[in-house]
């Protein structure tokens, strides 16, 4: 039985294996290659991180993160967090009933109304994004944190819908028919029976709205100025400075990505459920 | 209740007594209905305000002469928005950079992403080790890969790129400055390499759903590592090569960042959506701007109306099941 399972899997010939093995390590290197250079360079002095060619064994420093944090990158961060964090949490809250009435009792029609969210995804945000200022500008709403938790809950809204569908989808209709019989209201069957099962799809959603609202550059960009600037909006600041200023760059970089390399590392899984929009689980 | 009335109804078929019981029933049914519908609407107004509206204004500012620089002369101005947009060198290259940032980015990393999730559907030493490794550049903020990879790595003076080639050729390496060169390429490798671990997570999950009974039974019958590649796994993988593509198109399509942070449009590398900011944001042209926005709209619906037709046919295979 497990020769036959080698054979299939391409694993008879062992040498053949080895190096395909060695391949992959070397790929794997080759693709963090740049976020380690990123690590060390920010760990080195300014002059170090200039030299070419580089200096590997230069002594260790702090003084880019110094540099970064003497900058004042905690209002932006603050700001971040707010919008990610907010618009997060108000995406599950809308999409949860949403993808309920999309699967599990679904309403007529119920496939357009799923094309049509997946349909804002691709309308260009550009496009929107002149009436959006436009409106901001006339209601005095410019450089608000609100306006942003409002504009990325639109924007990940449609993907939390399709994975949660795809999660609710898979609630065994016996569970409901039982609570239903029992008299359950509707808010309670979603929040004792629902929620339970689907709570792993809950989770990847959420990480992946977070993701993408930290991330996100063009609309923190126009619509903030110095109250509600965002981290990612910081970061593109930081590089106008004259003189010397890698090694305070990467080590900028590092503290804006620390929350997406721990959410992501610490949810590799829950990362694939997210990115495939619940299709793969 | 309701039950009862449409029992009365179906007694008797054509009688003018049927009418009242039968509109209650309509009536019960109708609120059943909107009880169903209920949960959904939040969202469904949410989306409908904040991301149609927009475009109705769009529409309407693009058929104006407006100018933040010269608010007297707001008016009505027909297609000449249009018509400046579409006879626009400027638009025509942008349009062309969108295709090409596009397509090679989504090309190069599905390819690349494909050829690493075969190697990682292996079990070997550090199988874990390595899917960490190459998840790493999805995670780290767009901006911040884009600083990485124009200060820290294509710099001619200190870069990483030409610093080894330093020490693998001396004092006398060519020292190319990359961004200069190859501006466009220089886009489109940054953005492959955060893109390929994306494609590669979707297509190694969907290697690792595949029925391995079948494959087994297709190597003992005699079918070799090709063979099995061929007609088997890949038929297996193509609707995850098209949900990763379709995905990736989208995100990619959109992108400001790489463009802003390594070229700011210079260098003909402006793709539409920086162009489009450019109008906007430093030009204050806004009625231009939103000609540009229309055309890109219509443009995005005429190809995602093909995606969404692929998507569909993959999204009916998977509720027939």
């Amino acid at each position: 039985m497990s020769s036959q399972v080698t054979i299939v899997t391409g694993r008879k010939n062992r040498g053949g294996g080895f190096v395909l093995s060695g391949v992959a390590w070397i790929v794997g290197i080759l693709f963090v290659l740049p976020v380690v250079w990123m690590l060390l360079t920010s760990f080195h002095s300014e002059e170090n991180a200039a030299k070419n060619p580089p200096d590997i064994a230069a002594p260790l420093t702090l003084d880019g993160y110094r540099s970064f944090f003497d900058s004042g990158p905690w209002p932006s961060i603050a700001n971040s967090l707010t919008a990610s964090i907010l618009s997060t949490a108000l995406v599950i809250l809308l999409a949860f009933p949403a993808a309920y009435a999309l699967s599990i009792r679904p309403v007529k029609k119920w496939t357009d109304v799923l094309f049509f969210f997946l349909s804002t995804k691709m309308l260009p945000v550009v496009a929107g994004l002149l009436p959006i200022y436009l409106f901001a500008q006339s209601v005095g709403f410019l450089d608000n944190i609100w306006l942003l938790i409002i504009l990325y809950t639109s924007m990940n809204l449609p993907i939390a819908v399709w994975m949660l569908r795809s999660f609710l989808s898979e609630v065994p209709v016996e569970i409901l028919e039982a609570a239903s019989v029992d008299g359950a209201s509707l808010t309670r069957t979603l929040r004792s029976v629902v929620a339970p099962v689907v709570t792993p799809g809950i989770a990847s959603a959420a990480l992946i709205c977070f993701i993408f609202s930290w991330n996100e550059l063009l609309f923190a960009r126009v619509l903030t100025g110095t109250v509600a600037q965002t981290a990612p909006v910081f970061l593109t600041g930081f590089v106008t400075s004259q003189g010397l200023f890698l090694a305070k760059v990467c080590a900028a970089s590092i503290v804006v990505s620390l929350p997406v390399l721990i959410a992501g590392f610490a949810a590799q899984d829950k990362l694939v459920q997210g990115l495939s929009l619940g299709a793969v689980k | 209740m309701s039950v009862d009335a449409e029992a009365d109804t179906e007694a008797r078929p054509g009688g003018r007594h049927a009418q009242p019981p039968g509109s209650e029933g309509a009536m019960m049914r109708r609120a059943g209905d909107w009880a169903r519908r209920a949960p959904l609407l939040p969202a469904l107004i949410f989306m409908i305000i904040v991301t149609q509206l927009p475009f109705v204004v769009t529409i309407i500012v693009s058929f104006m002469d407006w100018n933040a620089y010269y608010p007297d002369e707001r008016g009505f101005a027909g297609i000449s928005n249009f018509r400046r947009v579409i006879t626009d060198a400027n638009t025509r290259h942008a349009i062309w950079v969108t295709i090409l940032l596009t397509a090679g980015v989504v090309l190069l990393s599905l390819v690349l992403g494909l050829l690493i999730a075969l190697l990682l559907d292996r079990k070997f030493r550090g199988r874990g080790a390595v899917r960490t490794m190459m998840i790493t550049p999805f995670l780290i903020v767009p901006v911040a890969a884009a600083l990485l990879w124009k200060h820290a790595l294509y710099n001619p003076s200190y870069g990483l790129f030409n610093g080894v080639l330093k020490w693998i050729f001396g004092d006398n390496a060519p020292q190319p400055d990359w961004i200069s060169n190859q501006p466009l390429w220089s886009i489109i490798f940054a953005l492959v390499w955060q893109w390929t671990p994306f494609m590669m997570l979707i297509l190694l999950a969907g290697l690792q759903s595949r029925p391995l009974d079948v494959i087994e039974a297709a190597g003992i019958d005699g079918a070799n590592q090709w063979e099995i590649f061929r007609y088997m796994t890949l038929p297996h993988l193509r609707q995850y090569l098209e949900l990763s593509a379709l995905l990736g198109s989208i995100y990619v399509v959109q992108n400001f960042d790489a463009v802003f942070t390594i070229t700011s449009g210079g260098l003909g590398t402006a793709n539409l959506p920086y162009t489009i900011y450019q109008t906007f944001y430093t030009a204050h042209d806004y009625g231009r701007a939103s000609a540009a926005g229309v055309i890109v709209v219509i443009g995005t619906i005429l190809i995602a109306t093909f995606a969404l037709r692929s998507v569909s046919t993959l999204f009916r295979e998977e509720t027939s099941k």
